[in-house]
């Protein structure tokens, strides 16, 4: 059932927020740490444990991946409720700072990439998952 | 006639959310197809135009919450706010397939590192210097120039003030164009041949959509390995942001 799906990926999300801001409060920070990755691993774990055993039809995943396909139109609304008028006025700080990072990041990509001493053989490309839909959407 | 179709659309401020949001990415999708040619990748061009309409929103209302403080968008508040994005968010983790992340081995990991600690360093510098020097601007700011997603993500952890969240947004957005945008340009400066390549550029390079696109646009057959590690950078950057990255940026500015 569909909604199986719809409720491992909720029962993950609530239990990495609470065990973020448990982690938060050992912490000593009145504040969510990573509750959002601490989701995701937990959602990732969930998938290979309940793929081994057998127990993850279909449908089940596809109730997760409706969800993950919804990421790029929730981010859409997510980008359209944002305080843009403030953040124009800071304007040069966002341009400047995301040009210095892909500007040092591109230089280690070519240092990193220039070790490859023996190019591996193209394999077939692995699939991240096999559903049409998710692979248009991204 | 026009007041019953409005109050419909305000009484279902969700539904109302939903198709705004589906006609923007059509929009998008045609813009990218018909104006750049693929070039730029249709989710960039949609995000710059919800940008453009919370501007908007924001120069007619006066308020902090973009096109959501419009009575007829209130929807968008609740689509794009915090509890359907981290949920959508979460679900994205669910593509990650762990045998095949485990192949991209020790480079893959120590890309991801790099890419996540090293635009953060350089994001909270230059916030620095424009006058953001407390802990949790120069923290989101940093965290934005990872991604746009773990910027108002470690922002929201943390505390950090609407338009700070707005501009590391903005620094992730700037930093997916020019990654969609500059890949193919500078494929050979970065030798990008080989899927090994393809998951330093990944891991180094965040953003899903910048990477998907970027890589679609230099070597079709390159896309998955890139995205694969670039599905981590995001969980990773989300973790570490408002932990690891917000205590030492705290412990060396106070």
């Amino acid at each position: 059932m569909i909604i199986l799906g719809t409720a491992l990926l909720a029962v993950c999300h609530l239990l990495g927020i609470f065990l973020g801001d448990l982690l938060g409060q050992a912490l000593g920070v009145k504040t969510n740490v990573g509750g959002v990755g601490i989701a995701m691993l937990l959602l990732i774990f969930a998938r290979l444990y309940m793929q081994k055993r057998d127990i993850l039809p279909k449908l089940t995943e596809l109730g997760v991946e409706y969800w993950g396909a919804m990421y790029i139109p929730v981010v859409v609304a997510m980008a359209a409720q944002q305080d843009m008028v403030s953040a124009l006025r800071g304007g040069p700080v966002a341009v400047l700072s995301a040009m210095a990072a892909v500007a040092v990041c591109a230089c280690v990509i070519a240092l990193i990439n220039r070790t490859e001493r023996t190019p591996v053989e193209t394999e077939g490309a692995p699939k991240p998952h096999d559903n049409p839909l998710l692979t248009e959407a991204e | 006639m026009i007041e019953i179709l409005e109050k419909a659309a305000i009484q279902n401020g969700l539904v109302t959310a939903f198709a705004v949001v589906g006609l923007i990415i059509l929009l998008s999708g045609q813009i990218s197809r018909r104006l750049t040619f693929g070039r730029v990748h249709g989710s960039a061009i949609a995000i710059v135009i919800g940008l453009a309409l919370a501007y908007w929103g924001g120069t007619q209302t006066g308020g902090h919450k973009g096109l959501a403080d419009m009575s007829l968008f209130g929807g968008i508040g609740l689509m794009g706010g915090a509890m359907l994005r981290d949920f959508a968010i979460v679900a994205t983790a669910f593509e990650v397939q762990a045998t095949e992340a485990r192949k991209a081995g020790l480079i893959g990991v120590v890309s991801l590192l790099l890419g996540t600690v090293l635009p953060f360093i350089v994001g909270a510098c230059i916030a620095r210097a424009f006058g953001y020097s407390d802990a949790v601007s120069m923290t989101t700011i940093g965290a934005g120039a990872v991604t746009y997603i773990v910027g108002p993500v470690t922002g929201a952890a943390i505390g950090a003030s609407p338009d700070v969240m707005a501009l590391s947004i903005a620094t992730g957005l700037v930093k997916a164009i020019i990654v969609m945008v500059g890949t193919p340009i500078a494929a050979r400066f970065l030798a990008l041949k080989t899927p090994r390549s393809a998951m330093v550029f990944g891991g180094l390079a965040g953003t899903v959509s910048g990477v998907s696109a970027g890589l679609a646009a230099t070597d079709r057959k390159l896309v998955p390995y890139g995205a694969l590690v670039a599905t981590f950078h995001t969980g990773l950057g989300c973790l570490m942001g408002p932990s690891v990255l917000f205590f030492a940026t705290k412990a060396l500015v106070g």
